[in-house]
C-alpha cells in the first residue's frame, strides 16, 4: 500500500514527461494522460479505502530516510480525500478538454504544451496534499503554479497574456512570502517537518506562535483568495479557455484552504485565531458576493461566486470544532464539484450560445434544453437549495457554529444565509437572460450562432468526417459535464456516509498527536541536538 | 542564534529595493524586483542556519558541533532553481507582451507566414481547418502585394489590407 503514496506524484510526472516528448502525437499523448489520471483515482481512492478502515495514516519515508531529515509523505484521510475528490476533477475535466479540442484542433493553443503541463499541474497539486513537511509542500505549490503560469497564458493572445500577468505577479509574492514563512519557521524551530513542528511550536512563546502562523496564512491567503487578497482572481480566471478555467476555479484555491486547515490544525492550534478568520470570512463572502451581482459575464460571475464560497470553508475553520472542520471538509469537496462542473457547463454555454455575456445569450433553454437542465442542477446545488449538497453542506456549517455560539458566530450565520440566497439570485438572472427568454428579445440580436457555425470548420467543410467529429468532441463535452453533475448530484444521494467521512477525517486533523505519532512511532526524542543552536530564539533577525 | 551582520544589512536592503523595483508598471522591473526579493528570502533562508561552520561533510574528527547545518542550503538550492525556473517563464512573458503591443496580433500573422509550409502539413493531419487556410491564404496573398514584410514595416502592410479580405469575405 505504501508504494501507492509516491505513485500519486510520480505518474502525472512520468505521463507528462511522455507527453511532451510524443508531442507530435495528439492522440497518443490524450491516451497517455487520460491513464495517467484514472490511475492516479484508482490509487487514491485505493488510499482513502485503506486509511479509512484502519484510520491511521500511511507514512512514506521517501528514500528510506529517518524522518526529520528525509522527507515524508503522509496520507491521512483529509488528504486521501482532497486526492481523490481532485483526481476525479482533473480527469473530467480533461475529457472535456479533449471533446473540446483544446489540445488537437484549436489553432491558438500550442499542441503538444497542454497536456505535460496538465499532469504538471496535476502532480504539483497531489504533492502539496501528501506532503509530511512544509517545503515539500512550498515545492508542491510551485509546480502547480508553474503549471498554471503556462495553462493560463495559453496561446499568448493579449487578453490572456494580460489576465496572465495579473496572476503570475500575484503568485511569486504569495510564493515569496510562503518561503519567508518557512525561513522563519526553520529560524524558530530548525525543522520543517510537520510533525515535529507540531511538537516544537507548541513549545514556543505564544507572540512568536502569531508571527509565524500570520506569515503562512498570508501566504495561503493569497492562494485561496480570501477577501482583501482575492482581488485578482476574478480578472485573470475568465480569460482562460473554459476547462482550464474550471480546473483552476474548482481545485487551485482549494489547495490554499487546504493547507490553511494543515497549518491551523496541525501546527498553530494554540494561536487564537478564531475572531479574524471569521471577520475574513464574512467579509470574503459578502463582498464577493455583490461582486457576482454585478457581473454580466458568467465566467465572471462564477469567479466571483468561487472568491465568495471561500468565505464558507474559511468559517468553518475559524470555529474550529471537530464539528466545524467535518462541515468544512464536505464543504471542500461540495465546492470542488460543483463549481468545476458549472464551470464546465459554461463552456457548453459558450460553444452553443457563442459567447459567456448574458446580455448576449438568450434562448438557450430551447435550443440546448441539455445544458440548460445541466445549468440548472449546479445553480441550485451551488445556491444550496434543499436536497443538494451545497444546502448539506451549509447546514452542516451552521449547526457547527451554533454548537460553539458567540455574537459573531451568529453574524457569520446570518451572512452565510444572505449569500446563499444572493448565489442563488446571480445564478437565477444568468438563468432567466441566458436559457428563459426568447432568443429575440436579446439587444441587438443577429444571431452569433450562425456566424459561429460558418465559421466553425465542420459546417464548412460539410464532409461526412467533419460533421463525424463534431458530434462525437461534443458528445465527450456534454459526456463529462454530466459525469461531474451526477458527481455533485451523489454527494447529496450519498451524503450520510460522506459527511461520516469527513467527521472522521476532522477527527484526524482535529488530533495532531495521532498525526506525530504516525509520523515518528518511537517519539521525537524533543528537543534535537544536532540543530546547530538554531532553537534558541525568535525567527526574527 | 549568531548570524552575520552583514548578510542580515544586505538582505535588508535587497528586500527594499526590491519591494520598491516590484512595485513600478513595467514588467520588466517587476522581474528584476522579483529577483531581488527572491534572493533576499534566499539570504533570509541562509541566514536562519544560524553560526558558521565547516561544511556539513563528516570526516575524522569532524563533529556536529563544527559544521555548519546543512538543510537551509537545501532549501535554498531548490528555491533558486525554481525561482530560476520562474524567471525563464517571466521573460517569455515579458517578450511575448512587447511583441503583441508593438506588433499587435498582426504579427503573428506575418511570423505564421513563414511558418505556413509546416503548418500546412500539419493541416493535412486534420488540425487545421479550411477557414484558416483561407485566412492565411488572404495573408498570403496581401504580403506578396505589399512586397517584402520584416517585422518592422510588416505591420501597417498587413493591417490594413488584411481587414479588407476579412470585409471581401463577408
Amino acid at each position: 500500500m505504501n508504494a501507492l503514496v509516491p505513485l500519486l506524484v510520480i505518474i502525472p510526472l512520468v505521463g507528462a514527461a511522455i507527453t511532451l516528448i510524443l508531442g507530435r502525437y495528439p492522440r497518443v499523448q490524450i491516451v497517455i494522460s487520460v491513464t495517467a489520471l484514472t490511475a492516479v483515482t484508482a490509487a487514491a481512492g485505493a488510499l482513502l479505502a485503506v486509511v479509512d478502515s484502519t484510520g491511521n495514516p500511511i507514512v512514506v519515508k521517501v528514500g528510506g530516510w529517518e524522518p526529520p531529515f528525509g522527507i515524508v509523505l503522509v496520507v491521512d484521510r483529509l488528504s486521501a480525500i482532497m486526492v481523490l475528490v481532485s483526481s476525479l476533477m482533473l480527469l473530467g475535466v480533461l475529457i472535456f478538454a479533449v471533446g473540446q479540442g483544446i489540445a488537437d484542433r484549436d489553432r491558438d493553443t500550442p499542441v503538444s504544451i497542454f497536456h505535460p503541463t496538465y499532469l504538471i499541474l496535476a502532480a504539483g497539486l497531489f504533492d502539496a496534499f501528501i506532503a509530511g513537511d512544509l517545503f515539500n509542500m512550498y515545492v508542491g505549490f510551485e509546480m502547480l503554479l508553474a503549471a498554471s503560469y503556462v495553462l493560463l497564458t495559453l496561446g499568448g493572445t493579449g487578453s490572456r497574456i494580460r489576465a496572465g500577468t495579473t496572476y503570475v505577479v500575484v503568485s511569486l509574492v504569495s510564493s515569496l512570502l510562503f518561503i519567508g514563512a518557512i525561513a522563519l519557521i526553520y529560524g524558530a524551530t530548525g525543522t520543517v517537518t510537520m510533525a515535529l513542528l507540531s511538537e516544537r511550536i507548541r513549545a514556543l512563546p505564544l507572540e512568536v506562535q502569531m508571527i509565524l502562523c500570520a506569515a503562512l496564512l498570508i501566504g495561503f491567503a493569497v492562494k485561496a483568495a480570501v477577501f482583501p487578497l482575492s482581488f485578482w482572481l476574478p480578472d485573470s480566471y475568465p480569460t482562460a479557455p473554459a476547462p482550464v478555467t474550471a480546473v483552476f476555479a474548482g481545485l487551485l484555491t482549494k489547495v490554499g484552504v487546504y493547507a490553511i486547515i494543515r497549518t491551523d490544525k496541525l501546527l498553530f492550534f494554540d494561536v487564537p485565531l478564531t475572531v479574524p478568520l471569521l471577520i475574513v470570512g464574512g467579509l470574503t463572502m459578502l463582498i464577493g458576493i455583490l461582486g457576482a451581482l454585478a457581473q454580466a459575464d458568467v465566467k465572471r460571475l462564477l469567479s466571483f461566486t468561487l472568491v465568495s464560497h471561500i468565505g464558507y470553508m474559511i468559517f468553518g475553520v475559524a470555529i474550529g470544532t471537530e464539528l466545524a472542520t467535518g462541515a468544512t471538509i464536505y464543504y471542500i469537496v461540495h465546492h470542488i464539484t460543483v463549481q468545476t462542473a458549472l464551470f464546465l457547463v459554461v463552456g457548453l454555454i459558450e460553444r452553443t450560445g457563442g459567447s459567456t455575456s448574458i446580455t448576449k445569450l438568450g434562448g438557450l433553454l430551447k435550443k440546448a434544453p441539455y445544458v440548460a437542465v445541466l445549468f440548472f442542477i449546479g445553480a441550485l446545488n451551488l445556491g444550496g437549495i434543499p436536497p443538494f449538497s451545497g444546502f448539506l453542506g451549509k447546514v452542516g456549517l451552521f449547526e457547527a457554529g451554533a454548537a460553539s455560539p458567540s455574537p459573531l458566530v451568529y453574524v457569520l450565520i446570518g451572512a452565510g444565509a444572505v449569500t446563499s440566497l444572493l448565489t442563488l439570485y446571480a445564478l437565477m438572472r444568468v438563468w432567466n437572460m441566458a436559457f428563459w427568454r426568447p432568443k429575440k428579445d436579446v439587444e441587438g440580436y443577429e444571431s452569433p450562432m450562425i456566424e459561429s457555425l460558418q465559421e466553425s470548420p465542420d459546417a464548412v467543410n460539410g464532409t461526412a468526417t467533419g460533421v463525424a467529429t463534431a458530434n462525437r468532441t461534443s458528445v465527450l463535452m456534454v459526456g463529462a459535464t454530466t459525469g461531474l453533475v451526477a458527481l455533485t448530484v451523489c454527494l447529496t444521494v450519498f451524503a450520510g456516509p460522506l459527511f461520516a467521512l469527513a467527521d472522521r477525517a476532522a477527527g484526524n486533523v482535529a488530533t495532531p498527536d495521532s498525526y506525530v505519532e504516525s509520523v515518528f512511532p518511537n517519539g521525537t526524542g524533543e528537543p534535537g541536538s544536532g540543530d546547530a543552536g538554531s532553537t534558541d530564539s525568535g525567527g526574527t533577525p | 542564534m549568531s548570524a552575520s551582520l552583514t548578510l542580515v544589512v544586505l538582505m535588508a536592503v535587497m528586500y527594499g529595493t526590491g519591494v520598491y523595483v516590484m512595485l513600478e508598471k513595467s514588467l520588466t522591473r517587476i522581474l528584476i524586483g522579483f529577483l531581488l526579493v527572491g534572493n533576499a528570502t534566499n539570504l533570509l533562508i541562509f541566514i536562519m542556519s544560524g553560526r558558521s561552520g565547516t561544511s556539513p561533510i563528516i570526516d575524522d574528527g569532524v563533529t556536529g558541533a563544527d559544521i555548519v547545518d546543512p538543510v537551509p542550503q537545501v532549501l535554498m538550492l531548490t528555491a533558486i532553481v525554481i525561482n530560476f525556473g520562474i524567471t525563464a517563464f517571466i521573460l517569455a512573458l515579458i517578450y511575448r507582451s512587447w511583441w503583441l503591443s508593438n506588433l499587435g496580433d498582426e504579427g503573428d500573422d506575418v511570423i505564421a507566414d513563414e511558418d505556413d509550409e509546416e503548418a500546412r502539413e500539419a493541416d493535412q493531419a486534420e488540425i487545421f481547418h479550411t477557414s484558416l487556410e483561407d485566412d492565411d491564404e488572404a495573408v498570403r496573398t496581401v504580403l506578396e502585394e505589399g512586397g517584402d514584410a520584416d517585422d518592422d514595416d510588416g505591420v501597417p502592410h498587413t493591417r490594413e489590407p488584411s481587414e479588407q479580405e476579412r470585409d471581401v469575405m463577408r
